[in-house]
């Protein structure tokens, strides 16, 4: 899924400050599961915000939503009479959610109430770990199931750093090092002949790196 | 290993001569008399000067230019490059500017992580890993082609080194990393400091065993300690760094005004026993900004004159 985390409250209202009427607009799919952005995060935000601009003495209408999906148009459809009555949105889904608002609503702000963090799995109840870069040339068939380009802090391809101690990472001891991961599993699969082929550089041209993506599949475009 | 190339260190080496490299490391500025004074320290005691690029990631200025102040004085750099902060379009166009400063040597490295140096919120590159970067230092060597296939009007004919760190784990992939790195095209290790003799000699055993050492020349690293404190540090701060608990006890055993000079003899001990390991081809010293100490440690192992 991706991972977002909320903003912190104060920045939150520093972003709604100009607007005496705002729209939380929710989104019921990977910002719900980890708890940033679904129905629930909605109404407390909501209630926080009232709180806290009642004692700035701040008037402030705070109207309340949250759609199956900000990524898709016919879900965005359903929030258009609630974003006509608001002066701006603040969006609680992901990066692409707030981007596809904005698509939609021209006269509207579209404003970011969480941080888009990483796609991750839920590692166990309220720790989500990064798991996947999106690079686009996916190697994950000779690296063990385990991705050295987003888990490794130095994307190395070719074996761990000289930083690797007690299968920990040398920037933080709290992170696996990716590698010895690798090594592990790699030894379990019976597979250790990988760690000694030469992996070439990556082309990145799949990534992010290569502009802006877009994928067109043209067997389901009507 | 290529005979095409010709550099001072490579000679010493092909040679059979128990090689002497020490460390430089740049300033914090765009001061070059701090390089020239460095250079002056180390001139007549060494076969080759590494020169650090951005160590710690810590903004320092250019290893190719403190490498072409080296060589103005005489002194044969070998430039360090990490791929940390340059993409594979820079790192060649930079290999083949430093050939053209003649800059003949180069080691190849992934770099420390920038969340250690003095700007955390700098991106990092990491387009290619080392691996990739000997590879591609060794194409442009020796098949006179950049990483596109494109023919180079006038190849860089470096000697190529790496690094590699016996004392990181997991210790049974240590000896077929190395191994990665002789196929790539390594023709010189500088080793991660040796204070774990007991754990070198093991990993130069299995070296010597998968037959790598004959297959490149192995510089094993020393750093003297200054004093028990020291030790301590780099034993529980610095990532992949292993000094034994009775070394860091013999360091404390000693007064402190003794200790800088205890420190050099766990040095000169060191290196003589690196002497006698087969498959040793010689020694890198990496005195941290003390560049003064290296003549009288080369002095004492009776490693001079140089070159």
């Amino acid at each position: 899924m991706i991972v977002a985390e909320q903003k912190p409250l104060s920045e939150i209202k520093e972003i709604i400050a100009p607007y005496k009427k705002i729209l939380i607009l929710g989104c019921g799919t990977c910002v719900k599961t980890c708890f940033a952005g679904g129905e629930d995060e909605v109404a407390v935000l909501a209630s926080a915000l009232r709180l806290a601009c009642k004692k700035d003495g701040k008037k402030i209408e705070i109207e309340e939503l949250t759609i199956e999906r900000q990524c898709e148009d016919e879900f965005i459809r359903e929030s258009a009479p609630a974003v006509s009555r608001s002066e701006g949105v603040l969006s609680l889904a992901c990066g692409a959610g707030v981007q596809a608002l904005a698509r939609r609503f021209a006269r509207t702000p579209v404003l970011p109430g969480v941080n888009t963090t990483f796609i991750g799995v839920l590692e166990k109840q309220g720790v989500f770990t990064e798991e996947c870069s999106g690079c686009g040339n996916c190697r994950l068939d000779i690296f063990g199931g385990i991705c050295p380009v987003t888990r490794c802090a130095k994307k190395l391809l070719n074996g761990p750093c000289g930083g690797s101690q007690n299968g920990k990472c040398e920037i933080n001891p709290e992170t696996d090092c990716a590698w010895q991961l690798i090594i592990d599993r790699l030894k379990a699969l019976g597979q250790m002949d990988n760690l000694r082929k030469y992996i070439p550089p990556k082309n990145w041209s799949t990534s992010l790196s290569g502009g802006p993506r877009k994928l067109v599949r043209e067997d389901h475009m009507i | 290993m290529n005979m095409n190339a010709q550099s001072r260190l490579q000679e010493t080496l092909s040679k059979g001569e128990f090689a002497v490299t020490a460390e430089c490391g740049p300033p914090r500025g765009a001061n070059p008399e701090v390089v020239r004074k460095k250079g002056e320290l180390l001139k007549g005691y060494v076969d080759a000067v590494n020169v650090t690029d951005n160590q710690t990631a810590i903004v320092r200025m250019s290893s190719i230019a403190a490498c072409s102040h080296l060589l103005q004085m005489g002194l044969e750099p070998v430039m360090q490059m990490v791929t940390r902060d340059r993409n594979r379009i820079a790192l060649q166009s930079d290999i083949m500017g430093a050939y053209s400063l003649g800059i003949k040597n180069i080691l190849c490295l992934s770099g420390d992580h920038q969340s250690f140096g003095s700007q955390p919120d700098a991106l990092n590159v990491f387009d290619i890993d080392s691996m990739n970067l000997i590879r591609t230092v060794q194409t442009m060597r020796d098949q006179g082609k950049d990483m596109s296939g494109f023919e180079l009007n006038g190849p860089p004919r470096m000697f190529i080194g790496a690094a590699a760190n016996p004392f990181a784990d997991p210790f049974e992939y240590r000896v077929i990393r190395l191994a990665k790195k002789i196929d790539a095209g390594a023709d010189f290790i500088q080793t991660q400091c040796i204070y774990n003799m007991d754990r070198f000699k093991e990993w130069m055993k299995m070296a010597r065993d998968e037959g790598l050492t004959e297959k490149v020349h192995i510089l094993g690293g020393v750093t003297p300690l200054k004093s028990a404190g020291m030790a301590k540090f780099m034993n529980n701060k610095v990532a992949g760094m292993d000094v034994p608990e009775p070394l860091i006890k013999r360091m404390a055993g000693v007064p402190k005004e003794k200790a800088v000079e205890e420190g050099i003899n766990i040095c000169l001990e060191t290196i003589a026993e690196l002497r006698d390991i087969e498959g040793v081809h010689g020694v890198h010293i990496m005195a941290i900004e003390w560049e003064e100490i290296v003549g009288q440690i080369v002095e004492s192992a009776g490693l001079t004159p140089r070159p």
